[in-house]
């Protein structure tokens, strides 16, 4: 759906965050909530008790035939082998340097198919990708984004909440895990992952049904407190929780391990598309790698912002906030190889101001198991 | 809460920028109106100009951040800043809960009293915000 006025796409979810009085802004093309009530409180919310987001702007590509699981081993740095059915996996498309061409969240739905839910931005260049390194195998790449409405429902509740709306065993589902079943009577993806650094669920769904579950959702919710939340709060939560964001914190000039993310790199797995690159750089280490830093003087870093180390410009603040949950301003950045420990001290530059802060462990919020 | 908090006050003097100035004797105290703090949302950080600066009419006077923006204040008029909300620091919140009270941002002694007259009436005012909507 595109809006005649502005021209943006809207979610099948439109007219039902403008009914709850969400805040509209453009975002990479679509129109989304950036928040309803308050930025602070649906944070708040999700971290204490309950939130549902709407993240159909995401998109899915499905993968599947003979050579899927050849194409993904190739263009990815985990090990898609190692993925049982209805188990999902953090991990990257890289560039033939080793660089993000996005982040990704790869779905094995069957022997030969596989879903990857990839960022609304980079759908298009993801497909395009996808499709020309699978020239001449035996594996069908689709851009199935508009079959698929998304919701997340985040935080301590959100299993209790789920469990009222389905008849699946939400409990048995673990951590990157998924069933296909109902929920409020929509045939759903159900998978147990999230952006918010809080137990959670993704629920992919046809766009025809979004609405109604939506609705459910925050019914069935009610009693724990559950919030409709925006993508303001959705981006302070996986901040905190040291979750990257493409196009701010990763992108197609650095590596998974630069970015700190060596968990998602399996060299043992075999070759694959920059194995040679991650693997000189795990051995001879990384020149820069992503850090979480505090500010200790008055002012908050915000993208983009001078990064100094030593006196030093270092590059930018990639991402930086207000953390609602820590009461805390943080930000993430890249330091150089020798100054980038625990304890480092440096500075940010607000408005012509350097202002101090230190580099600290990440990530900044944890939850407690 | 902001259906019932009076939005346009009509003892105050206002800008487009959407600051207000209330007058008393020849202090004006400055604050940021009730639609630009609920354009901004949850103010988390407030940076105000030190005692005694000069400032002129137009002038940055500071910058009020949200979770999500950066916004930049400017003077209604120009004068000496006599005093700024030093509980800002601590309560930055003030400026949602009470933008026309608690969360006032400084006083300042006004010099020019054609620069108050040249600003918003409540209803000029009211008129701009709703024809921006």
């Amino acid at each position: 759906m595109r809006s005649e006025v502005t021209g943006l796409r809207k979610t099948p979810l439109n007219d039902a965050v403008r009914r709850l009085g969400a805040r509209l802004v453009d975002f990479a093309g679509w129109e989304m909530p950036v928040q309803f009530q308050s930025v602070i409180e649906e944070h708040q919310a999700v971290r204490t008790r309950a939130g549902l987001f709407d993240v159909s702007h995401m998109g899915e590509i499905d993968v599947a035939g003979g050579d899927a699981l050849a194409l993904l081993q190739h263009l990815t740095p985990n090990d898609v082998g190692s993925l049982a059915i209805g188990q999902a996996q953090y991990s990257a498309l890289l560039t033939p340097n080793a660089t993000f061409v996005d982040d990704v969240l790869i779905y094995r739905l069957g022997p030969e198919r596989f879903l990857l839910c990839v960022n609304s931005s980079n759908t298009a260049k993801d497909f395009s990708y996808l499709r020309a390194s699978a020239a001449g195998l035996r594996a069908d790449v689709e851009d199935v984004s508009d079959s698929y409405a998304q919701l997340a429902l985040q935080g301590p509740r959100a299993g209790a909440i789920l469990a009222r709306v389905t008849g699946a065993d939400v409990g048995a589902i673990r951590s990157y895990h998924f069933v296909e079943a109902e929920v409020a009577g929509a045939r759903s993806i159900l998978s147990r992952t999230g952006y918010t650094g809080e137990d959670g669920f993704e629920i992919y769904l046809p766009p025809g049904s979004a609405e109604s579950v939506w609705d459910a959702v925050l019914e069935a919710g009610k009693a724990d407190g559950v919030v409709p939340c925006g993508l303001g709060a959705r981006d302070t939560l996986r901040l905190e929780a040291r979750l990257p964001l493409y196009g701010n914190d990763i992108d197609e000039t650095v590596t998974p391990l630069e970015a700190g993310l060596g968990f998602i790199v399996k060299l043992e797995k075999g070759e694959f598309l920059g194995s040679a690159i991650l693997h000189d750089q795990k051995e001879h280490g990384v020149p820069r790698r992503l850090i979480g830093f505090e500010m200790t003087g008055r002012g908050i870093a915000r993208h983009g912002y001078p990064l100094r180390v030593e006196g030093r410009e270092a590059g930018t603040v990639t991402s930086g906030s207000y953390a609602p949950f820590l009461k805390k301003n943080i930000g993430l950045g890249y330091a150089p190889a020798g100054s980038d420990r625990i304890g480092q001290r440096i500075e940010v530059v607000i408005r012509d101001a350097a202002v101090p802060g230190i580099i600290v462990k990440t990530p900044f919020y944890k939850r407690r198991a | 809460m902001s259906e019932k908090r009076q939005g346009y006050p009509s003892d105050l003097k206002y800008t487009r920028e959407h600051e207000w100035v209330r007058l008393e004797g020849g202090v004006g105290i400055i604050g940021i109106t009730e639609y630009a703090q609920s354009e901004l949302g949850d103010v988390v950080f407030v940076d105000l100009p030190e005692k005694g600066r000069a400032l002129a009419a137009g002038e940055e006077l500071g910058t009020i951040e949200s979770v999500k923006a950066v916004s930049e204040i400017y003077a209604p008029v120009s004068g000496e800043v006599l005093e700024i909300n030093e509980t800002l620091r601590e309560h930055p919140e003030k400026v949602n809960g009470d933008p026309y009270g608690e969360g006032w941002l400084v006083r300042i002694r006004v010099g020019d009293r054609p620069e108050i007259d040249r600003l918003l009436s409540s209803e000029a005012y009211r008129s701009h915000v709703e024809e921006g909507e």
